[in-house]
């Protein structure tokens, strides 16, 4: 279905390592020199007990944090040595954020919200654009809802809307951080089989944080990370 | 530009109550701003124009008479003890070159030579100390529109004729038409006739100055074919100082400004312009702090949608900017409400007021304060939109 390379590598991490309090004499180092590669085709859960840095290595992994030591490839690029404007572009395009607590802006309507990593990109949204995020929205089951604020949505459509978003660039990588632990498990189900719906479709490699096992046991690869090291990295099914 | 305006004005709409606090905060502040300014202006426009209206931005006299004193020979130490010269009157010298000149200078709009002299005018057994004003009436009328103050008669000098003031008519009994005899003292004497009266409305005036022809006045002075003040006025008159100095350079004459002759006057202007300007001072102060502690706490409330748009590609650019307008939407729009609400006081005063004086509604007025209170607005987001910016988008996301 994609136009991708499905095998095409997303990220790769190189002995990458993250302290906090760097200098101070309470320095502590949380990722003790991780490798890691992505494929496009990867749908992959990380787990792990809290405190073993599986949040950390999410926002390294997404460019919101930046690592101590080690190298970051995303789409083959290495990231370190970019500078912010460089690394808030990148971000913009190459990755898409879904979070717990699905954070959405209330001061715009689903749709907008929908478009906003377009419109912060490129300013006013194209005709194109506001269809694909129609079309996304239809996807995620929420057609006809397009005009409303975020508040006037039950958690799991919030969340819905937050994976819409997330998927309106086309990014090529899918960062999410417990997606469905607020939920419902209906609802967390339905959100879990949009993110399987798009990795195949987009070719949009997955990497989703949970403390779900009944979650994890349906991804196709589980990375444990046990107090900064990976533990075990095993393909399933 | 378009998402950063976008989100600024959806984020002031989401917090309406806000907004419209802080709108009506920077409003009021404004709308003192303009009323004072406009009540000022207007007040000292009034009193300048009714000081201006008797007299000529520049008089240019003869430089005082000084003693001259012998200088000491070299190795003598020498003490004088001096007494002043009286001050006699004494004619400009070569004054129709000088006018000539005046008359060519930049930002001089009229030149008007004049003698002016004491004498006392009399009425059968009535005597008044006068001031008699020989001048050249087209000239001089370029400088006090006197005929506009003529209230019995007209305005016609020349052969004979003279125009007083009210007070002295009333003071000798004298109507248009009637004989005055007026004495320069030394036997010089002669009976012109009353052809005019005016009001000025400085009773000093309508009481003492006699306008004749420069002839007359220099015979009844003993001082033929002289003047002993030439009157200047400009085109700006708060020019009119450098002017003077300039002229005191070019012709060694003495010329002093209106603002010297009436010095107390523009003391007590400037002490009133200062006034306001430190009452509008902290009025914008206050402003621009309302509008800074309303940015600060929005960006504080906002932390979390600030690291979400900062997670989906927003910049730190952007994120400056979305503050920076907001600042300068409360500037612009509270300065339109507040100008307004400024001219609707502005017209309440000319309405209902004491109607002392008039005070003119300028609209460039408005324009300052729009621009004024939308840098203000921009100034004083900078901190908050800085703050915003600068967030670490991972603290801003957990935080709740």
């Amino acid at each position: 279905m994609s136009e991708h390379d499905a095998s095409q590598e997303v990220m790769r991490l190189q002995g990458l390592r993250k302290s906090y309090n760097v200098g101070k004499p309470t320095e502590v180092e949380v990722l003790h020199g991780l490798d890691l590669r992505l494929q496009r085709r990867d749908f992959a859960a990380l787990v792990g007990a809290s405190g073993s840095g599986k949040s950390t290595l999410l926002n390294v992994i997404g460019l919101l944090d930046r690592p101590t030591a080690g190298e970051l490839f995303l789409l083959a690029e290495p990231t370190q040595s970019m500078d912010d404007a460089r690394r808030t572009e990148l971000r913009g395009s190459a990755i898409g954020f879904v979070f717990q607590f699905h954070h959405l802006i209330q001061a715009f309507t689903t749709l907008e919200n929908v478009l906003m990593p377009l419109m912060v990109a490129t300013g006013k949204p194209t005709r194109e654009q506001i269809d694909r995020a129609r079309g996304l929205l239809a996807q995620v089951g929420l057609e006809g809802l397009e005009q409303r604020k975020p508040d006037q949505l039950s958690g799991g459509q919030q969340q819905r809307v937050a994976v819409a978003r997330a998927l309106v660039t086309h990014p090529a990588l899918l960062l999410a951080d417990e997606p469905t632990g607020n939920l419902d498990s209906k609802s967390a189900t339905e959100v879990f089989q949009l993110f399987r719906n798009f990795n195949r479709e987009f070719g949009c490699a997955v990497l989703l944080v949970t403390h779900d096992s009944r979650m994890s046991e349906q991804c196709d690869r589980t990375i444990m990370l046990v107090d900064g090291n990976i533990e075990s990295d095993e393909a399933l099914g | 530009m378009w998402i950063e305006w976008t989100i600024a004005t959806k984020f002031l709409h989401e917090g309406k109550v806000q907004s419209t606090l802080i709108l009506v905060g920077i409003a009021v502040g404004v709308a003192v701003i303009v009323f004072l300014t406009a009540l000022i202006t207007g007040l000292q426009s009034n009193i300048i124009n009714r000081t201006l209206g008797t007299q000529a931005h520049i008089k240019v006299q003869p430089t005082e008479e000084r003693n001259r004193i012998l200088p000491p020979a070299t190795g003598i130490v020498q003490l004088v003890l001096e007494d002043k010269r009286a001050q006699r009157l004494r004619s400009i010298n070569n004054w129709q070159q000088v006018r000539d000149v005046l008359d060519t200078l930049p930002r001089v709009t009229a030149v008007s030579p004049v003698i002016s002299g004491p004498a006392f005018a009399r009425r059968s057994e009535a005597l008044q100390s006068v001031v008699l004003v020989g001048i050249d009436a087209p000239r001089y009328q370029r400088i006090i529109p006197i005929q506009n103050d003529i209230v019995a008669g007209v305005f016609r000098i020349g052969a004979g004729d003279a125009v007083i003031g009210k007070q002295l008519a009333a003071d000798l009994g004298l109507r248009v038409g009637d004989k005055l005899r007026l004495d320069g003292g030394q036997q010089r004497e002669s009976v012109v006739n009353v052809a005019g009266i005016f009001e000025l409305g400085v009773r000093e005036l309508d009481a003492r100055y006699v306008y004749l022809e420069m002839k007359q006045a220099q015979s009844l002075l003993n001082l033929p074919g002289a003047a002993t003040i030439i009157d200047v006025t400009v085109d700006d008159i708060f020019d009119a100082q450098a002017v003077a100095a300039r002229i005191t350079r070019l012709t060694g004459l003495k010329a002093e400004s209106w603002m010297e002759t009436n010095a107390q006057l523009m003391n007590a202007l400037r002490s009133q312009s200062l006034s306001t300007q430190m009452i509008s001072a902290f009025v914008a102060l206050s402003v621009a702090l309302g509008i800074a502690s309303v940015l600060s706490v929005s960006v504080i409330q906002r932390t979390r949608e600030i690291g979400i748009l900062r997670a989906m590609g927003t910049t730190r650019q952007q994120m400056l900017r979305v503050f920076l307008i907001q600042g300068a939407l409360f500037g612009l729009a509270g300065s339109l409400l507040g100008g307004l609400a400024g001219y609707g006081l502005v017209g309440a005063f000319n309405t209902f007021g004491p109607k002392l004086f008039y005070i003119p509604v300028n609209p460039w007025l408005l324009v300052a304060a729009t621009g004024l209170a939308m840098v203000t607005g921009i100034l004083s987001a900078a901190v908050p939109a800085r703050r915003a910016a600068s967030l670490d988008p991972v603290e801003a996301i957990r935080h709740v």
